[in-house]
């Protein structure tokens, strides 16, 4: 096919083409359609599907999470739940692409005091690391009593921040694990 | 609402559909005031002027729902003698210390009534010392702790029998306390102070009023542009004593509705990743030189309402955490958990850091490198750290300040000096886990887990597990007091899947509740004080009863009931309408067939109806306490209020509150303007300031300095970004929709300034200096303030320097200046100046920012 030929196909298959050339000048069937093959949905082929929440705001809008060889293929409202009945807003909507993002970490990232740029660190290797920095800091900075005597029993020396994107379970264990640890500094975007 | 929460606006435009009249009150006209049936203009941080005006109205008018004023709230209750009113010029209630900058509450309380002793006072106790400079230091403390040590989220209790005249006739009784409190909050006034006019002012008012009573209920709809001020909590309370008035509480269709910002901000604050909380509102116990678990809870073993089994939930909680090492002989190892000592929240924690005090840090989900107001005194302490872990989805700011910082581009820190070593992990996403959030309605919804998440993505649920597992390991050995505790901890869950996650439903279970055998309890009222039951958060108990997850029911619209009882779980014991009790009138029948909602079955002797009683189910209407009666037995069949100390709705706070028992209308910490109400007193006097070089506040109100800063500003957000931006600006859809930060400015202002739309505008404060892009729009009007103009500007804050579309966040800007109860900050009010064009690069920009604070004498 000459060049010529493949841009004029081009421009013929552009939707505002279509729209303006063909019987639906009000762009509201066939002229808005995307050109791609269009034999059958991105739902039918998921081999699971399923129950979830949107992660963005508190509505707790339903969704439902289309699956195939472990990964994520489309996310969509659910339309059983009678909070959302089966609407997402453009956050909502945009999951899957929160989800599958390219950009994703997925390897653990360190940078060394000092240190100009990221190394990297097996998770096992970090979660150590990070479990000694703990110790070290709360055994520098424990108090059991004050100056005035009152007890106290707890460490300043670190803190925790984040919480309302987390789940109710995750909260739990680690607002658990820290108040055992002596921790009071725990804290989330919630005052109250 | 149709901004921040647009699935959630649907029920709204449905109500519209129905018939329901929709006013929206915003200092901006927005895609909610486009389909709404009104929009009210309204400066930012003048509300209570405007709700007390409301109030006012219905009190001068006896607009107020008689019948539900005098059984359910504390109306009739009289007020000590020597209670003092907030003065017209100086705005104080009696009590003010100026020394320490709170308030000695004792004059608050009702008469005839004891309340007991806040935090703090226990030590003047033990000394039977009541000496004066006691009696300060420990007001000092409350009023820094913020609240009370006593009955969490009830915020105080009441002993003894408070004098009532029902009638409302008595001087000192709370209504008529109220009408000489709210008077001078005429509509003359409120459009002085808001903007907008009496008759505006005027519609509304009628509006309401019209639309509640027996037939009719008025529903309030707020976001953080209502809690996010030097007063936040004091809006919701005047929002409560509205409501109260009006009878709009307990009833469907009511209510004041909070509408949250994240997944499960709700849940956070219920299982609290908070320093002032424990499980399910218990408060943190404060340090004192001696201190048993009976003396914890002993302000609450005796009072009335459920908060009375205080014990119980306690002892419940430890067992759930210490399991068998929890005994009686040892206090269900209470004496293990730590002790606060001061407000411990996010804002100290950070410049503790600054200061060298505090050295390690777990940002898990959250990013106050942009998302933090002030975020340059965010990122200052970050780069104060010994060690920063943070988990995220994407390379966040917090996780980048050392390299690309704002900072490093000022040339104000170097990436080689700062000594932070940098732990960041990948986090799952909400398709990668099991587990479940709270919405903004009390509603668990749970999550159940798609796939695995990739590479050394974990849950945080693993990554809590998996830190404390090697904690234990490398603490097990030591003989120290200090590991007594995390030695002790219930720590042995099962785990599944390829990464060996915890199982979340075991650790729901224990949230939920078991008794002595593991059977899981059926709720919080099957919860002992003697050891025999173990329970992660009291609240929640009945979540996992019968051994299923009812947070994972999924009945399609949630079954036959109006409710949708069937969908989820909500706390407590899944009660869709708190207080619901109050839907029915003092006798158990419904105020009216149209507003039927739970009532009471003489037949069957039951509370029935569409929801589930948020009362004791075969408690009868005609239930009156035997003497000596405590905790739920010590509410009458007619008291709906059943968490509160006294059964009611509280019009007047005679205890629990750090600046004054009725809300009072003070401008912000910057304000464009002078307190038109209260001349002497600008600002709330109770607030919370931190007057650092890292934190400079403008000058105020014709303060010399304040021309300076002539415009003001206030913060919002849109439908296509989430908060700062961490979930939707690596997003390409979201990216796309909204690329760059802009700033909305009015006509008038543009032209006064020169900015053009679409061009660059330069917003400048004593903290900082961002650029945006303007839009010019007749959606930001000039308010006529006291015969002046005041311009404003409105600034989204979705943006920073990472992800693919990056802008300037507006949290640059903002100073921290915080609410005495709750420590929450304003971020919703502000003055600014604004320059046509892009702000100084480099180190120019401290320059450029140091102009403006030598020009306003900071």
């Amino acid at each position: 096919m000459s060049l010529p030929r493949r841009a004029a196909d081009l421009v013929r298959s552009w939707p505002l083409f279509r729209q303006l050339t063909g019987p639906d000048p009000l762009g509201r069937g066939a002229a808005v359609e995307s050109n791609g093959p269009r034999d059958h949905a991105r739902t039918a082929d998921a081999d699971t599907v399923t129950r979830s929440v949107c992660p963005f705001c508190a509505v707790g809008c339903g969704q439902k999470i289309y699956s195939r060889e472990g990964r994520v293929t489309h996310i969509e409202g659910d339309p059983d739940s009678p909070i959302s009945r089966g609407r997402l807003c453009p956050r909502g909507s945009s999951s899957l692409s929160l989800v599958t993002s390219p950009s994703r970490l997925t390897r653990v990232r360190y940078r060394r005091p000092g240190g100009t740029d990221w190394e990297d660190l097996e998770l096992g290797t970090a979660m150590d690391m990070i479990a000694d920095r703990i110790i070290e800091s709360r055994a520098r900075t424990w108090e059991d009593t004050d100056g005035e005597g009152r007890v106290l029993r707890r460490t300043l020396g670190f803190a925790h921040l984040g919480g309302a994107t987390l789940d109710n379970e995750e909260n739990y264990l680690l607002k658990k694990l820290y108040t055992a640890l002596g921790a009071v500094q725990v804290e989330n975007q919630a005052r109250i | 609402m149709a901004e921040a929460h647009p699935v959630g606006f649907q029920w709204v435009m449905e109500a519209k559909a129905r018939g329901a009249r929709i006013i929206h009150v915003d200092p901006r006209f927005t895609r909610t005031s486009a389909v709404a049936d009104a929009h009210v203009p309204i400066r930012p941080g003048t509300d209570i002027a405007f709700l007390g005006g409301l109030i006012n109205y219905v009190l001068e008018n006896e607009r107020d729902f008689r019948e539900y004023v005098v059984a359910y709230t504390n109306a009739p209750m009289l007020v000590r003698e020597d209670f003092v009113d907030a003065g017209d010029d100086d705005g104080l209630f009696s009590g003010w210390d100026p020394e320490t900058c709170s308030y000695d509450t004792t004059t608050w309380q009702y008469e005839g009534a004891d309340v007991a002793a806040a935090s703090g006072d226990r030590d003047a106790w033990d000394s039977d010392t009541h000496q004066p400079e006691m009696r300060r230091e420990s007001h000092r403390l409350t009023h820094l702790l913020g609240q009370s040590e006593s009955a969490g989220s009830g915020g105080a209790t009441v002993t003894g029998e408070p004098v009532r005249d029902d009638t409302l006739q008595h001087p000192r009784c709370v209504y008529q306390v109220l009408r000489r409190h709210f008077a001078r909050y005429t509509p003359e006034t409120v459009s002085r102070v808001c903007g907008m006019s009496p008759d505006q002012f005027r519609t509304v008012a009628e509006a309401i009023c019209a639309n509640s009573g027996r037939e009719r209920t008025t529903m309030w709809i707020y976001s953080v542009g209502w809690t996010q001020h030097t007063v936040g909590v004091q809006y919701i309370r005047c929002a409560s004593i509205l409501q109260g008035l009006l009878g709009n509480i307990g009833r469907p269709g009511g209510g004041i509705m909070a509408l949250r910002g994240h997944a499960t901000i709700q849940g956070s604050t219920d299982i609290p990743t908070l320093y002032d909380l424990l499980p399910g509102y218990i408060p943190m116990p404060h340090a004192h030189k001696k201190m048993t678990l009976a003396d914890f809870v002993e302000a609450d073993a005796a009072s009335k309402g459920f908060w009375g089994n205080m014990p119980a939930y306690m002892v419940s909680l430890l067992k759930a955490w210490f399991g068998d090492a929890a005994t009686a002989e040892n206090d269900y190892c209470f004496d293990l958990v730590p002790r606060i000592t001061g407000d411990h929240s996010t804002f100290t924690t950070v410049l503790n850091m600054i200061d060298q005090k505090c050295e390690g840090y777990l940002v898990l989900g959250e990013n106050p490198a942009v998302g933090t107001t002030n975020s340059k005194q965010q990122r200052l302490g970050l780069a104060a750290l010994k060690w920063l872990v943070v988990r995220d989805l994407q390379e966040i700011e917090t996780a980048t300040f050392w390299r690309d910082g704002p900072e490093i581009e000022t040339g104000e820190m170097r990436t080689e000096d700062i000594g932070t070593e940098v732990f960041l992990l990948p986090a799952a996403t909400h398709v990668e886990k099991a587990g479940s959030f709270t919405n903004t309605q009390r509603l668990l919804q749970w999550r159940h887990q798609a796939v695995e998440p990739p590479g050394d993505a974990r849950s945080d649920l693993w990554f809590a597990h998996e830190l404390g597992l090697r904690i234990r390991a490398k603490l097990a050995g030591s003989g120290l007091s200090r590991d007594a505790a995390i030695q002790a901890l219930t720590w042995d869950y099962p785990t599944e899947g390829v990464h060996g996650d915890p199982d979340a439903h075991a650790i729901l279970k224990e949230i939920s509740g078991v008794d002595a055998d593991g059977t899981p309890v059926s709720g919080y009222t099957a919860l002992r004080d003697d050891g025999s039951t173990a329970c992660g958060c009291w609240i929640y108990s009945g979540v996992y009863a019968d051994g299923v997850n009812q947070a994972a029911r999924r009945v399609p619209a949630g079954g036959e009931s109006p409710a949708a009882l069937e969908w989820g779980w909500a706390w407590p014991m899944n009660r869709r309408v708190l207080y619901n009790r109050a839907s029915a009138d003092p006798e158990g029948r419904p105020w009216s067939e149209r507003k039927a909602y739970v009532w009471w079955d003489p037949d069957e002797q039951r509370w029935t109806g569409h929801d589930v009683p948020d009362f004791e189910a075969d408690k009868p209407p005609s239930y009156r306490p035997p003497d000596g009666a405590v905790a739920q037995d010590a509410i009458a069949g007619d008291e709906p209020f059943i968490m509160q100390a006294d059964g009611r709705v509280w019009l007047y706070a005679p205890t629990g509150l750090a600046d004054g028992p009725m809300p009072v209308h003070y401008e912000p910490e910057e304000a464009p303007t002078r307190n038109a109400l209260h001349p002497l007193t600008r600002a709330n006097p109770a607030r919370e300031r931190f007057v650092r070089d890292d934190n400079p506040y403008n000058p105020s109100d014709h303060q010399p300095g304040s021309e300076v800063f002539p415009y003001a500003f206030t913060t919002f957000r849109i439908a296509e970004h989430h908060t700062a931006g961490g979930m939707s600006r690596w997003t390409p859809y979201l990216a796309e929709l909204a690329p760059e930060m802009f700033v909305e400015v009015s006509p008038a202002l543009a032209a006064e300034r020169g900015l053009e739309h679409t061009g660059w505008a330069t917003i400048v404060t004593a903290r900082s200096a961002i650029e945006a892009r303007v839009v010019v729009t007749e959606r930001m009007k000039p308010l006529r303030i006291a015969g002046e103009t005041v311009h404003q500007v409105g600034l989204p804050w979705h943006w920073g320097p990472n992800g693919l579309v990056t802008g300037d966040a507006a949290n640059e800007l903002i100073g921290i200046s915080l609410d005495p109860n709750v420590h929450i900050m304003d971020t919703k009010t502000g003055t600014c100046d604004v320059v046509a064009g892009r702000r100084p690069r480099g180190p120019e920009l401290p320059t450029f920012v140091e102009g403006y604070r030598k020009r306003a004498g900071i």
